[in-house]
């Protein structure tokens, strides 16, 4: 399979500013040296606990956040090496779909103008043919076109993570990031947007960077795994070889703590073992 | 020995500009001592509404019990208890811990300041005295530097510690019933794994544990009773064994299969189509049978009763045809 993003080496450093001057006193190393790849057509799902850099590096793929060092490869193109026009293009190559789908359409713009403005914005199409357009992008999501002149408070968190994903698909993306896309959703509507995603990406031949903290989610369709930790990927494979013999002392603590259907009744504590600094707040 | 919490007909209407909001409609259940029960449901179900209920802690107005509804602990009728009475069993027989600790910790005072205030809500302590139980209690939910926890600010600590100090104020005068409203719901996988063994090993034999969570995971780890709640019903309710073998309400049984898992790769999951209907208007026939693969015509126009199953008379359950169910 061919590589569509290759990231080399990625640092995403926030600095620690205080004082009057606001000096800066440090840095949080976000993502701290991260290589991985995504192939065409594949799902690669990062798992990892909150504070382990997977939003970062997420943003710093989107260009929302500036990395401190290392390679963004995009078909074997390093991105920061290109000119305003071609960073456009690959703006429109990678899209995104967030976690909270009340947080991230406007609440005073109509979804006709959520899923269109992007369109425009890139000179894609004419005031004219918006319409039609979005109707198509609604259909994509299984929405009807009566949703084009409402408003997002008119529908429930599943319908506005569809239309969530019909934005994100306008431009024709190759890379999808989902960050946490189905975390806010109830279980019965994950499974609804899970099939949705599934379809649309052998559909529309996308890869998918699937961002989450749900072992099930990424167990259910990621083709490989790579697990986080303190802004290192410290473990990335197949998902069957991940999950199933997980090497990493921390990958082995992380699945345990798990409760699943048909699982052990107690709580694994080898958690506290392999994080020290978990272990000394961990139950006596 | 009668069952320690035990709740009839509970109703809880809300009083909105939309209409009136039937949250909670007619929920029955028993709890004994020892036994953790699971309420499961999504969002929306009337799951913590049911809780909030328990020790009157919603506000009315807007809310309002209907006049059927009863709620007797140990034989205690609280829906008609004066205020004081029971502000009284609040924090001393009625322990509660909240899905968000930093909303339900008071952001300016200290740790120790907030354990040592319910320890001498209850009892006459001296400031002393309470302050040394309270570091007690942050050694017992496994604080490591209890000192430097107890002169901290909530905001200082992080989620599972915030939870931690939680469970110790919801626990330090050993109440007959714990109830927690998800209380795992925004930690981390490591940090819940943690705090659910805390919930399991600081509880008596003797308490009662209500567990509120939309996660069956947390339900199979946990519980030995589950109730499913659906459109502010009960649907289905069953010791945890026999429920996780074969759920019965077609509800139940969609549920458990719409969770993402390794047997579910390379497959669609088994969404439930459509949505919960509005809690302003539920329909009149089954509550589900707009989304139930298994619907009858009858299912729409008659509302199913919550009855024993033909199968196992210890099961309840609001459908019918449960028994022709097949997952």
């Amino acid at each position: 399979m061919k590589t569509l993003l290759d990231i080399r080496d990625l640092r995403t450093w926030y600095p620690l500013r205080s004082g009057l001057f606001g000096r800066v006193r440090g840095h949080v190393c976000a993502v701290d040296g991260v290589s991985l790849q995504v192939r065409a057509g594949e799902t690669l799902g990062i798992v990892g606990e909150s504070g382990c850099g997977k939003t970062t590096l997420a943003r710093t793929i989107l260009l929302l956040a500036k990395p401190h060092s290392g390679e963004i490869l995009l078909d074997g193109r390093d991105i920061t090496a290109f000119d305003a026009a071609e960073r456009v293009a690959y703006r429109r190559a990678v899209q995104v779909v967030f976690q909270d789908p009340f947080a991230s359409l406007n609440p005073r713009h109509t979804i006709l103008d959520a899923i269109t403005e992007a369109l425009l914005a890139h000179g894609l199409i004419s005031r004219r043919e918006r319409r039609e357009t979005a109707v198509g992008l609604l259909a994509d999501v299984g929405l009807g076109p009566e949703a084009l002149d409402r408003y997002p408070h008119a529908f429930s968190g599943g319908q506005r993570q569809r239309i969530c994903i019909a934005r994100a698909l306008a431009l024709k993306p190759r890379l999808l990031i989902c960050d946490e896309a189905v975390s806010a959703l109830d279980l019965s509507v994950r499974a609804q947007i899970l099939n949705l995603l599934e379809s649309l990406r052998t559909k529309h031949n996308l890869s998918y960077l699937f961002i989450t903290h749900d072992i099930g989610v990424v167990r259910h369709l990621a083709d490989r795994i790579a697990v986080m930790y303190k802004g290192r990927i410290i473990e990335t494979g197949p998902t069957e070889s991940i999950l199933g013999a997980p090497q990493d002392p921390y990958t082995r603590a992380l699945l345990e703590a798990v409760p699943v259907v048909g699982g052990a009744h107690n709580a694994a504590l080898s958690i506290n073992r392999v994080l020290p600094e978990k272990a000394a707040t961990s139950a006596t | 020995m009668p069952p320690l919490l035990q709740i009839e007909h509970l109703s809880v209407r809300f009083d909105t500009d939309d209409g009136v909001v039937a949250a909670v409609d007619d929920v029955s259940f028993a709890l004994n001592r020892g036994e953790i029960l699971g309420i499961v449901g999504e969002s929306g179900c009337g799951k913590s509404a049911t809780a909030l209920a328990i020790p009157r802690l919603l506000p009315m107005p807007p809310a309002r019990l209907s006049p059927a509804s009863s709620i007797r602990l140990d034989g205690l009728e609280l829906t008609s208890l004066p205020v004081p009475a029971l502000r009284a069993l609040r924090g001393a027989r009625i322990g509660m811990i909240f899905q968000d600790p930093m909303t339900a910790l008071s952001p300016l005072r200290r740790v120790c300041d907030q354990i040592s205030e319910a320890l001498r809500l209850h009892r006459r302590l001296s400031a002393a005295e309470a302050r040394h139980l309270a570091l007690d209690w942050l050694v017992r939910v496994g604080i490591e530097d209890p000192e430097r926890c107890a002169r901290a600010y909530p905001y200082e600590l992080s989620g599972g510690m915030q939870q931690r100090v939680m469970i110790a104020i919801a626990l330090c005068h050993d109440p007959d019933l714990l109830i927690a409203d998800e209380p795992t719901t925004a930690l981390d996988v490591t940090t819940q794994a943690q705090v659910l063994n805390l919930m399991q090993a600081l509880c008596r034999k003797t308490t009662a544990l209500l567990l509120i969570t939309h996660d069956m995971g947390v339900v199979w780890r946990m519980c030995t009773q589950v109730a499913v709640m659906y459109a502010g019903e009960i649907v289905e309710q069953a010791p945890a064994p026999a429920f996780f073998a074969r759920p019965l309400h077609p509800y139940a049984i969609a549920l458990l299969e719409a969770i993402p898992s390794a047997a579910t790769r390379g497959r669609p999951l088994r969404a439930i189509p459509g949505q919960v209907p509005s809690a302003l208007a539920w329909p009149g026939g089954c509550r589900f049978a707009e989304r139930c693969l298994c619907a009858h015509p009858d299912c729409l126009t008659q509302h199913p009763t919550l009855a024993a199953a033909r199968s196992d008379a210890a099961r309840l359950v609001r459908c019918p045809y449960a028994d022709e169910n097949t997952p």
